[in-house]
């Protein structure tokens, strides 16, 4: 038993609440250096990042419903880098660094476990893109590489290696490939924030982006009018929404997004596995459930429900992947929006508002880039609006310079 | 040991019809109609599972497969409900989730280091130094988990109906009796769907009134109308597990998953009792009064040893009093209230001889050591302000059933959008906020009593009725409703904790409340910190009792605090129900079953199958080489089915040809075919295919095989924006296509019976024929794909086969070879031809794959033009050129890089070795500096070695076109 944990046992009554993670609801203030909308975990890993590289400490989170409530609740928590194009990789391989060390940077554990990720191609094309995905990756120093049906056999001998009649031709096996707890991960960087003076206000809903001459003055709130010399807008599948509010427009539709998990069992299987051609996705959480995620929903809608159709197509591929799941049973479903771009490939950075930043266009894929998105946000804003090289090319006028990332083929299914 | 079996009690069971399972390897015999769980505990088998976290031995709480507290599992399946299971003559069951034996659990330790583990415990540890948690989690990974998965399992096949009805009505019980009858009276269909094996809920165990047989009697009559009743459906032993969108319901009974779409729907799901919070509530013999009323009822188990009763209402006495009246030795009622509502029933309760303590608690249940189940509870006073006082009593008892209030079954209703209230003064959740066409009527609307209920559900019927536009004349009637069942606040704090409020997942009172303290404030936080309420049952006891601890802590109203979100599916269902049949489309071509006698290896093509090559795998190379040989020397013939075919007919087709792809249509001659080109609104390449234009207003285009549908679905959503006047049709499967390939094509295809004039004058490269082929209809289109004298083949679906017999036949005596997917792809790259898809991305716009000849200039729109005119105006950053490679040693591979000053700059599209031209040739992205004839690149190989490759001029192979038009 890890000794951190004598000091509950000793203390019966441990006071929790000099211990506690996150400081109980405050009055809003009148003005912050900096508004950061959305206390997801791009929103807290951007305050975080301001406060502990930039000294900027007087920010304030605001977040409509609860902390980490949006997609940082509702993703399958798949983190990886083995993108298809340069500017991913290098991108998301900076991301997965930061993860590595995040449980003992925030002294809170996230449960980060680097199990591998395998995805299964079942036709010659996407061997092909298999094969220039890993080598790219090679390229930027990540561990990714294109196995052979066999070596997939010994990584998970359970999996069925002709399943819906598409047998597996190889797969791609990305060893960086990792999971975490996701909600620790809000917690995590909200802890660390708000311990350095940010401040985190939950049911705390913009209602308006206020302007002047061409420049953001601060938001309305439900709960008043808070000024702002920077607002960082990170609110995921809201993104196009509050993007109008500010004035301008941004290329996204937003999909539902579902997942499903089953009753926990003993643990059977390590690595997160995927199919590209059956669109779905299969991994065990260290609680012992399994998770299954899949394609989005075929048309735009802003509502987190979930469908029967999607479950009934998801949940039979699962069980081609591995038929003995077929005994276990589903324990729940949900769903959350997810904005997309046409290039798979995120927006962030300036916006036509001044002094107005944005980390949108996340669709399946933004659990896995929380920390990256929430440094290079912090040295945007801590720079006063000069982007980092990192995410030059997800600015938001590469759609009108035809400088589009395409990312599709690396992201369908695998999220 | 033996069971009551009368008119009121055992109803369930055949006691002339005995079963045997095993259990723990333990042969258990019960009788027809007994659940597992029923059948144990009438074998004194009160520990038949171990808890989640904790490892505590743990019996029924509910008996109604509401908690996780009976989780079994077979050596096929695990996480199963014992109290669900029905007994099976030959059924092995064992516990599960422990190291040891079901009675003795090594990982028992893990309760007695719970102090150790505080909520939340794993987010403060495991990960120092770094790196640890690699070393923890597996640790922690072996301890979770419930049952064991037998990964042997083969996925059985189970089907799925669908069912349509007026009104779907969830529950059977008096409520949903009475809803379905007044319903179906009103001339509308039902669908009754009752999770038990029998209708009537709880009028088949509660004692409604002191005349058990008169309720009987009142139900029987019920029962009796409603399957009676011709427009009535029931499915017993089913469970309606959501409600989606629209009233779609899905019903799982048995191995079935009935799909149900209702026009309105009546939830008379009732009600969850909830327990009482006090010190090792959870010992086996603690059980819910419905649990021991069923139990006894419909079970005729009656245990031995003395059973004691905790009230929060009155009806908990009526459970005390029928448990008395079947032979039950009943101790005690501790109350927790000065008084019951109805007066009466203390003295009734002394008349029979139990003690009634009032305005009392049980403080702790006590098991004797080793025994694993109620034993005794230490019975204290209870202040005013419910601050615990003096022990007044330690009662000897072997069962506790306690009834301290009850929660809506409200899960359907908020899956649909509704929401939950508290009110203060009956300390109860109700429903508000019901969407369109659904009613709630019965103990989930808080409406307790028979014939309160029966109004109840007569108003919602009423309702769907109206809503159904059904004329009812009658007025709704008055509910009274006030029969007060839950206790505000039954929770007894110990100082050594134990007292839990979430069974699933081992969460005593102070891990509540110190996830709040520890700043998870929200409902949802609290759940995710806790994981309060994510374990089998979803919180069906632990929200109530949640949201007061945490409304308490965190000062606020409980309808502030509320309870986590509903989500399907409402009990956890089996995947293989889900999964049903499994169908995933394969798509077979009409030639199919020649190319399996032909040997054809058959792969797949998005969802078809095509052969690869012929012959054995052995001889793969080969069989190709041969196949690509015969194409050039002499004749072959490919099954090119699996092209996307669409026919567009109307005045406007020319207009749509030409706004849809980047060529001119509209000057198209008929008889010609042109090659056609699309591109998206980013002016990215997005498809090709071949466009014939038959006569003034039909065009027949075709399209990838695996890009076809979108290319359809592309057309419809543009035709639906220009309203065009045509018809578009896809006519991929109507069609079945051949092409017949090589310098003596032409000669083959004349003995095959073509009766045009093949000569290059009348048939020129290009042209487009109808003709018939001994009497089978044909479009021919003259094509060089493969770079060779060729016929396209175009005839319907079901003569193809005659089509390819008689090609065959007459391409005997010219050694004609069917050639598969391979050799096609290897003459096609030798012809320096693309396939889109594969030498395109999702970035390639015309000009860097040198298309720019296939884009009229001079038009004034096509979908994504205005983005290629732009692009075209740029510097291209990457070109697709020719490159070959001599030395034949260093084969790079489709997606190696190209590398250039140590930068990624492009990556190999095509590459294969050219038997005609003895030497690898291929396809790949260059820097644009790089892109003229006789440049070096270098290729990186997968082993990190690098290889010099010579750009070249395309095509490799007859660059001056001669042989295709011949």
């Amino acid at each position: 038993m890890p000794l951190g944990l004598l000091k509950y046992g000793i203390n019966s009554d441990y006071p929790f609440d000099k211990e506690a993670d996150l400081p109980p609801p405050a009055d809003l203030k009148a003005q912050y250096d900096v508004v950061i909308i959305g206390g997801g975990g791009h929103g807290v890993a951007t305050a975080y990042y301001l406060a502990k590289y930039h000294g900027i400490t007087n920010v304030a989170v605001l977040e409509k419903g609860y902390l980490g409530g949006g997609n940082t609740a509702r993703n399958t928590a798949v983190i990886r880098s083995n993108y298809l194009t340069p500017e991913g990789v290098k991108f998301y391989s900076a991301s997965v660094k930061l993860f590595e060390n995040l449980s003992n940077e925030f002294d809170f554990n996230i449960m980060y476990s680097q199990r591998g990720q395998l995805t299964l191609a079942h036709t010659d094309a996407t061997v092909r893109s298999f094969r220039q995905r890993a080598e790219v990756n090679k390229h930027y120093g990540g561990r990714t590489e294109l196995i052979s049906p066999s070596d997939i056999a010994k990584l998970v001998p359970t999996l069925n290696l002709n399943p819906a009649n598409l047998p597996v031709l190889a797969g791609l096996w990305h060893r960086d490939g990792a999971t975490a707890r996701h909600d620790a991960v809000a917690w995590g960087y909200a802890r660390g924030a708000t311990q350095r003076g940010v401040e985190l206000h939950q049911l705390t809903e913009v209602t308006d982006v206020l302007t002047h001459g061409g420049r953001v003055t601060g938001v309305q709130t439900n709960r008043g009018v808070v000024n702002a010399g920077v607002v960082v807008q990170a609110v995921a599948g809201h993104s196009a929404l509050l993007a109008q509010k500010a004035g301008f427009k941004l290329p996204l539709v937003a999909y539902p997004l579902q997942a499903m998990v089953t009753l926990p069992v003993k643990p059977f299987l390590t690595p997160l596995v995927s199919s590209s051609a059956l669109h779905c996705y299969v991994q065990q959480t260290s609680r012992g459930e399994i998770v299954f995620g899949g394609g989005s929903d075929p048309y735009p809608l802003y509502n987190s429900r979930s469908s029967l159709p999607l479950k009934e197509s998801l949940i039979a591929s699962a069980v081609e992947m591995f038929p003995f799941l077929s005994e276990m049973r589903l324990l729940r479903q949900w769903a959350g929006i997810t904005d997309m771009t046409s290039d798979y490939s995120p927006i962030m950075g300036l916006t036509p508002l001044e002094n107005y930043y944005i980390d949108a266009g996340w669709g399946t894929w933004g659990f896995k880039a929380t920390p990256i998105c929430g440094k290079t946000m912090a040295e945007l804003v801590a720079s006063g609006g000069k982007v980092p090289e990192l995410i030059q090319p997800f600015e938001l006028d590469r759609f009108s310079r035809f400088k589009q990332v395409n990312e599709m083929g690396a992201t369908a299914a695998s999220h | 040991m033996t069971r009551l079996k009368n008119d009121c009690f055992g109803q369930w069971i055949d006691t002339t019809q005995p079963k045997k399972f095993t259990f723990e390897g333990n042969v258990i015999e019960g009788f027809d109609g007994d659940s597992v769980a029923s059948a144990l505990l009438a074998h004194q088998i009160w520990v038949q599972s171990r808890s989640f976290k904790y490892h505590r031995p743990r019996g029924p709480l509910t008996l109604s497969g509401q908690d996780a507290n009976t989780l079994v599992q077979s050596p096929k399946t695990p996480n199963l409900l014992a109290d669900r299971v029905p007994v099976e003559e030959g059924l092995q069951l064992s516990g599960q989730n422990y190291s040891g034996w079901l009675g003795f659990d090594l990982s028992r330790t893990l309760d007695w280091f719970g102090r150790f583990l505080p909520v939340g415990f794993y987010y403060k540890a495991f990960f120092k130094p770094r790196g640890m948690w690699a070393l923890w989690e597996p640790i922690v990974r072996r301890a979770a988990g419930l049952g064991t998965s037998n990964l042997s399992v083969k996925a059985d096949y189970t089907d799925k109906a669908y069912l349509f009805c007026d009104v779907a009505v969830i529950g059977g019980g008096p409520a949903g009796l009475h809803a379905a009858l007044k319903v179906a009276d009103g001339g509308a269909e039902v669908l009754l769907v009752e999770q038990d094996p029998s209708l009537g809920g709880s009028l088949n165990y509660h004692a409604f009134s002191s005349d058990l047989k008169e309720t009987q009697r009142q139900r029987d009559a019920l029962i009796r109308n409603v399957f009676e009743h011709p427009n009535i459906k029931v499915l017993q032993s089913a469970t309606c597990n959501a409600w989606f969108g629209d009233h779609y319901l899905p019903v799982l009974q048995g191995r079935r998953l009935f799909k149900v779409r209702a026009k309105q729907t009546i939830l008379a799901t009732g009600s969850s009792e909830q327990h009482a919070i006090f010190r090792n509530n959870d010992l086996p013999g603690v059980v819910m009064c419905s649990a021991m009323d069923r139990l006894s009822r419909l079970y005729g188990v009656i245990p031995e040893p003395p059973l004691a009763v905790l009230a929060g209402n009155d009806l908990a006495y009526k459970t005390a009093f029928s448990s008395h009246d079947a032979g039950a030795t009943v101790v005690a009622i501790i109350d927790l209230r000065a008084q019951c509502d109805d007066q009466t029933l203390r003295a009734e309760a002394e008349a029979r001889g139990i003690q009634v303590y009032a305005q009392c608690v049980v403080y702790e249940a006590r098991s004797e050591w080793g025994a694993h189940r109620l034993s005794r509870v230490d019975v204290h006073g209870l202040h005013h302000d419910s601050g615990v006082g003096q022990k007044i009593a330690s009662i000897d008892c072997g069962v506790l059933a306690m009834s301290v209030g009850y929660m809506p079954a409200y899960q359907l209703a908020c899956q649909a959008g509704a929401l939950l209230q508290y009110d203060d003064a009956s300390a109860q959740f109700s429903i508000s906020n019901l969407p369109k066409g659904m009613h709630i009527a019965g103990s989930i609307n808080s409406v307790f009593t028979l014939s309160a209920l029966e109004c109840d559900a007569r108003n919602a019927a009423r309702a769907a009725l109206k809503a159904l536009d059904i004329a009812v004349e009658e007025r709704d009637e008055a509910v009274d409703c006030r029969a007060s069942v839950n206790h505000p606040w039954p929770f007894v704090k110990h100082p050594k904790g134990r007292e839990f409020v979430d069974f699933d997942e081992d969460l005593q009172i102070k891990d509540i409340v110190n996830a709040t303290r520890m700043g998870y404030r929200d409902i949802q936080l609290v759940k995710r910190f806790s994981t309060v309420g994510m374990g089998p049952s979803q919180g069906r006891h632990s929200a109530l009792p949640t949201a007061r601890l945490v409304a308490k802590a965190t000062n606020r109203s409980v309808t502030q605090t509320g309870v986590t979100t509903a989500r399907p599916p409402l009990t956890p269902e089996p995947l293989g129900l889900l999964a049903g049949r499994r169908f995933h489309p394969l798509r077979r071509t009409a030639l199919h079953h020649r190319h399996l006698a032909l040997h054809g290896q058959m792969i797949p093509a998005g969802s078809w199958q095509r052969p690869a090559y012929y012959g054995q795998p052995a001889d793969r190379r080969s069989a190709i080489d041969a196949e690509v040989t015969a194409v050039r020397t002499g004749v072959g013939l490919i099954d090119v089915s699996t092209l996307g075919g669409i026919d567009l007919r109307g005045p406007d087709a020319p207009e749509f040809m030409n706004r849809l792809y980047t060529f001119g249509f509209v000057k198209q001659p008929v008889g010609k075919t042109r090659y056609a080109v699309m591109t998206n609104e980013q002016g990215v390449v997005s498809d090709d295919g071949v466009a014939a234009r038959l006569s003034e207003h039909h065009y027949y285009v075709t399209a990838t095989t695996t890009g076809v549908d979108q290319v359809y679905r592309d057309m419809l959503k543009w035709n639906a924006q220009w309203r065009l006047d045509l018809d578009i049709a896809n006519v991929t499967s109507a069609f079945s296509a051949v092409n017949l390939a090589g310098p003596l094509s032409r000669e083959v295809l004349r003995q095959a019976g073509c009766d045009l004039d093949l000569s290059p004058e009348q048939f020129p490269y290009l042209a487009y024929r109808e003709s018939t082929i001994e009497g089978i209809p044909t479009r021919l289109m003259r094509v060089g794909f493969v770079g060779e004298l060729g016929y396209e083949l175009h005839v319907p679906s079901p003569l193809v086969g005659e089509l390819w017999d008689r090609l065959m036949t007459a391409g005997h005596a010219h050694s004609i070879r069917p050639f598969g997917v391979e050799a096609q792809r290897l003459l096609r790259l030798e012809k320096g031809h693309i396939i889109v898809g594969q030498d395109t991305d999702g970035m390639t716009h015309p000009n860097e794959v040198a298309l720019r000849w296939a884009i009229a200039q001079h038009k004034p729109f096509y979908v994504g033009g205005r983005s290629v005119e732009i692009l075209s105006r740029r510097t291209l950053e990457r070109q697709l050129v020719g490159f070959e490679l001599t030395d034949v040693s260093t084969q790079p591979m489709e997606g190696h890089l190209v590398i250039r000053e140590g930068e990624i700059v492009g990556s190999v599209t095509s590459c294969e070795f050219s038997p005609t031209l003895q030497k690898i040739i291929g396809l790949a992205y260059v820097h644009p500096e790089d892109a003229a004839a006789g440049s070096q690149i270098v290729i990186r190989i997968e082993s990190g070695v690098c290889a010099q490759a010579r750009v070249v001029k395309t095509p490799f192979y007859d660059p001056d076109n001669a042989r295709q038009s011949l």
